[in-house]
Parts: C-alpha cells; structure tokens; sequence
C-alpha cells in the first residue's frame, strides 16, 4: 500500500525558499500570487495491508522523522 | 582529559576538530558513527560538515546513528557534549537542544569571519573566558536559528542563550546578523548547560597563522573549566 505525505513550514515560520519563489513569480508577472509556501512529498510503500494500521505507522514515522515538528506541519493523504 | 570526535558519513571538520583538541591537551579519539559506544570520555564532540549530504533536513539522518544513543546517554548524565555547525544540527534533530535551524534568510551560503558574544554565567563553555567578543568562523547555509516564543523564553529566562552575533564591539543588532536567526543567537546550551549547539567553528581558527586565533580562548578555558 502507498501512503503519501506531504511535509510543509509551519504557519508563522520564516519560509525564505518560497518567499523567494513568490518574488519570483511575481516579477514574472502572477502579479497575484501573495504567498507560497514550500514543502516535501513523500510517498510510502509499506507492506501493512489495512489503510488505518498504515496511516497510523505513517503518523510515527512523520512525528520520529519526516517532520521536525518546531517547524514543520504534515498532513498524510 | 579524554575527547572524542564522532565522524558521520559527510563530516568534514573532524580533522579540525582533532587538531584543534589535541593542540590545547586533550587526548582525542575518533569515533565512527556505526559504533555502538563512545570511548569513554569527558567530551563529545559532534564536528560539523555535511552528515548524509543533507538530504531531509540537516542532521536528521545523522541523528538516529547508531552511536546516537550512547551519545544521548552520556549528555543525560552531564557529560559535556559540544555541536559545531552540522553537529549543532544534529543535536537540535536529537532534541538534546531546543529549536530548529532553517535556511538562511538571504538563501545564501555564507562563509566568513563573524563576531560573537560569548555568555559567561555559570557554564563550563565561557565561564571565566579571557575574551568574551570572539571572532570565529562560519560556513553554512542551514543556520538561521529559530525557536517557539516559549522556547525562546525558556532560553533567555534560564541564561541558556550561549552566544549571539555581535559586532567587533559587541553590539548585537540586526546588521551583526549573518543569517537571520532570532535574536542573533549563534548558540544554545540546554538546561543543564552541559550541551553547547553552536553554529560557528572556533577550531578553525586556533593559529595566528590563521584568519584569527580566537578559537585558542575558547578551546583554553574550556580545558581550563573541566579541570
């Protein structure tokens, strides 16, 4: 079974790789864009049969390693 | 008094490290990451560089070596347990230190000389140190320390904030800054103020053939404090 991850800064928390991608953005004229935040997706191959079971391990291997959680957020898709 | 470095695939200034420890008197030895015990020792040290090419966030990877929990086990129970620079990012993924270190504010990897001022009170690091304005050396681009509102209490309230970037003079202000960190901080102790995290290299700069030689003060009194 694939569970998939996606890593992402914590709200509040300086982002200077997408600060640099909406400037970017910006002067290539998305004038819209106000802000992007960027992040890391995983995808998880585990052998657990039972989607609830996976996602639970997932959740320990986001909370022991994926994720720095003082300033990171994940979300499991 | 007995050293030991801990060199982990990518490290690459534990040779520095190594001269630098041994020239003021300690008895060095190096450990491997694989190992699953570190020689005993009155000092770890976690020398900086580039541990598993950086790959998911500085330091993490480095931090779950095998030889991690020895080392964790020896902080806990004091010992003195210094992180330069990739090894300070090590430490923060252990969560032996508090906070986290981001990208630097500008996105630049940044390698120069810089000042910073050294916190005194009651830590075998500084305390009593001849000169408490340094300038070290550093190489980064993961250093833009960063920290809750109420870690950063913590910090201040407990004098565990170990050094900030100052001017020569002292002065610690925005334009003293390299990397954006908050409150200028360059280094932290734990609780105990047996773990000093610290982004820059005083080992590189121990030589007056060198850029400075301030490094020497801080490797002096260090022996000088566990003696």
């Amino acid at each position: 079974m694939k569970i998939k991850v996606i890593v992402t800064p914590k709200k509040g928390v300086l982002d200077p790789q997408g600060k640099a991608i909406q400037q970017t953005l910006n002067s290539m004229n998305f004038i819209d864009v106000n802000e992007v935040r960027q992040g890391k997706y995983f995808e998880i191959e585990t052998d657990i049969k039972n989607e609830k079971d996976a996602k639970k391990n997932v959740e320990e291997i986001c909370k022991k390693l994926l994720a720095n959680l003082v300033i990171e957020d994940y979300e499991i898709i | 008094m007995k050293s030991s470095v801990i060199i982990f695939p990518g490290s690459n200034c534990d040779r520095d490290m190594d001269v630098a420890l041994k020239k003021f008197g300690f008895k060095n030895k190096m450990v491997w990451h694989n190992e699953t015990s570190v020689p005993k020792s009155d000092l770890i040290v976690l020398p900086g560089g580039f541990s598993y090419g950086d790959y998911l966030r500085c330091g993490s990877i480095a931090s779950k070596s095998k030889i991690i929990n020895s080392v964790i086990e020896f902080a806990n129970k004091g010992g003195l347990v210094i992180g330069v620079c990739n090894g300070f990012q090590i430490l923060i993924e252990t969560g032996l230190v508090a906070g986290a270190l981001l990208r630097n504010k500008y996105l630049k990897f940044i390698c120069k000389n810089i000042y910073v001022k050294a916190n005194k009170v009651k830590n075998k690091y500084f305390h009593k140190i001849k000169k408490d304005i340094l300038e070290l050396h550093i190489a980064h681009n993961d250093g833009n320390y960063f920290c809750s509102k109420d870690d950063l209490n913590f910090l201040q309230d407990n004098d565990l904030i170990a050094c900030k970037y100052c001017d020569i003079n002292g002065e610690v202000s925005e334009n003293s800054n390299p990397n954006g960190s908050i409150e200028n901080i360059a280094g932290v102790f734990n609780k105990n103020k047996n773990i000093l995290g610290m982004m820059p290299h005083p080992e590189r700069v121990i030589d007056n053939c060198l850029s400075s030689n301030d490094g020497s003060y801080f490797f002096e009194n260090l022996l000088s404090n566990m003696r």
